[in-house]
């Protein structure tokens, strides 16, 4: 076992704060509140998204952005608890995709 | 503030296990095996080591406010009397001298 | 929930998993998992929360003694008593400052932050950067707020690594005697309430 990748109180390194904020974009605000919703229906609790963002692999968990590591939880958490798959996610995606499109 | 079924009172000495286990833990890195003071008790709650398998979080755990000289966690510390203080679970401390 | 904003990329740039969040809305949507009501109630609960409404609280609980005791003792009880719904935090702590001790709150492991109170936290207290120095150097961290603080005074850096959720209670700033609230409200930064910086001053420093 090792320190887990989130587990980074103390780690020398760590470089000077941005204190730059930005604006959520819609896909950051649908995520937090699809999160809290599936909290609000005890879909799942706080304490398992974590888990899976602890779980991650590594390099995922730093390249990632915030909003996209919560994403990619809710995902594992979802597709855990059989809820839905990730096929289905690929496939509702697709064609989200096509209708998107290049204009 | 809830109920405390744990052992350790304010004041009291304890050491943080140093234990390294997989799962969900709550316990930092840099503060196990590290020494310091009961500053407040919580009270019981949910285990998230359990609720984060989807498991209902029973029994309960005590939580505590634990108070370290800064200087004892990281080494020299710029203002002497500096502190660092975790909210640590009564599973992961034991009483020391 | 509108799709379109005209500041907003095109969706089909957007990255790998903000595409995805679309898909799992629409799937969860389709099969009743959540509603559109509850995404919609979440967008606005979240939008109610700012840290205006720990200002209100901070300035209360600088020019009523009484009310700051209750809000130590209770922060709950005195958010509604203020009217601000605190329910969503299962304990909640004041960290009081004084000349001689300073509070500091992160959350190492994560981002845990008084949100149902606060509102989202700012994008450096959830940065790596942040998460990994505010612990080991408190006092580095805050000089590039900066805050610099003498040798005598305590800092007392808080990891909020399980349920409870801190905030600052700053230190009034000099020459407000007589101020309204609502005038010390506007002084009490987010930043203050962090535990990074003091409040912002009465009067600016080049005339104190």
């Amino acid at each position: 076992m090792a320190r887990g990748h989130h587990d980074i109180g103390g780690l020398p390194g760590g470089g000077p704060i941005d204190q730059s904020r930005h604006e959520l974009s819609d896909w950051e605000i649908l995520a937090d509140a699809v999160n809290q919703a599936l909290g609000a229906r005890g879909v799942k609790r706080t304490d398992e998204m974590r888990r899976a963002r602890e779980e991650m692999d590594s390099s995922g968990y730093r390249d990632m952005t915030y909003y996209e590591r919560w994403i990619a939880s809710i995902e594992t958490i979802l597709v855990e608890k059989k809820i839905l798959t990730k096929d289905e996610i690929d496939r509702k995606l697709a064609e989200l995709d096509s209708k998107w499109g290049e204009p | 503030m809830n109920e405390a079924t744990g052992s350790f009172k304010p004041g009291d000495r304890v050491k943080v296990k140093f234990e390294d286990r997989p799962g969900h833990i709550r316990t930092p890195w840099y503060i196990r095996g590290k020494i310091g003071r009961i500053e407040r008790v919580y009270g019981d709650f949910l285990n998230p080591e359990m609720l984060a398998f989807g498991r209902d979080g029973l029994p309960k755990k005590t939580l505590y406010l634990v108070a370290f000289n800064h200087s004892d966690v990281f080494g020299k510390s710029a203002g002497t009397s500096d502190k660092v203080l975790v909210d640590i679970y009564d599973h992961w401390l034991e009483p020391t001298a | 929930m509108s799709e379109d904003h005209g500041h907003e990329h095109p969706k089909h740039e957007l990255s790998y998993y903000a595409k995805r969040i679309y898909a799992i809305r629409d799937l969860l949507l389709e099969k009743g998992v959540i509603t559109e009501k509850d995404i919609q109630c979440q967008i606005e609960y979240q939008e109610a929360r700012s840290p205006a409404n720990g200002a209100k609280l901070i300035a209360r609980a600088w020019i009523d003694p009484v009310f700051k005791q209750r809000f130590i003792a209770d922060p709950k009880a005195a958010c509604a008593e203020m009217g601000i719904d605190a329910t969503a935090i299962n304990e909640f702590v004041v960290l009081e400052n004084t000349e001689k001790i300073r509070h500091m709150v992160v959350c190492t492991l994560c981002s845990c932050y008084p949100r149902p109170i606060l509102g989202r936290p700012p994008d450096w207290y959830k940065s790596f950067n942040y998460r990994q120095r505010a612990v080991a150097d408190p006092r580095g961290v805050m000089c590039e707020f900066g805050l610099e603080l003498p040798d005598d005074v305590e800092v007392r850096v808080h990891d909020s690594t399980a349920d409870i959720r801190y905030i600052v209670l700053p230190l009034r700033p000099r020459g407000t005697e007589g101020w309204s609230e609502k005038d010390l409200a506007k002084l009490v930064t987010r930043d203050s309430m962090i535990g990074v910086m003091n409040a912002l001053p009465a009067i600016p420093e080049e005339f104190q």
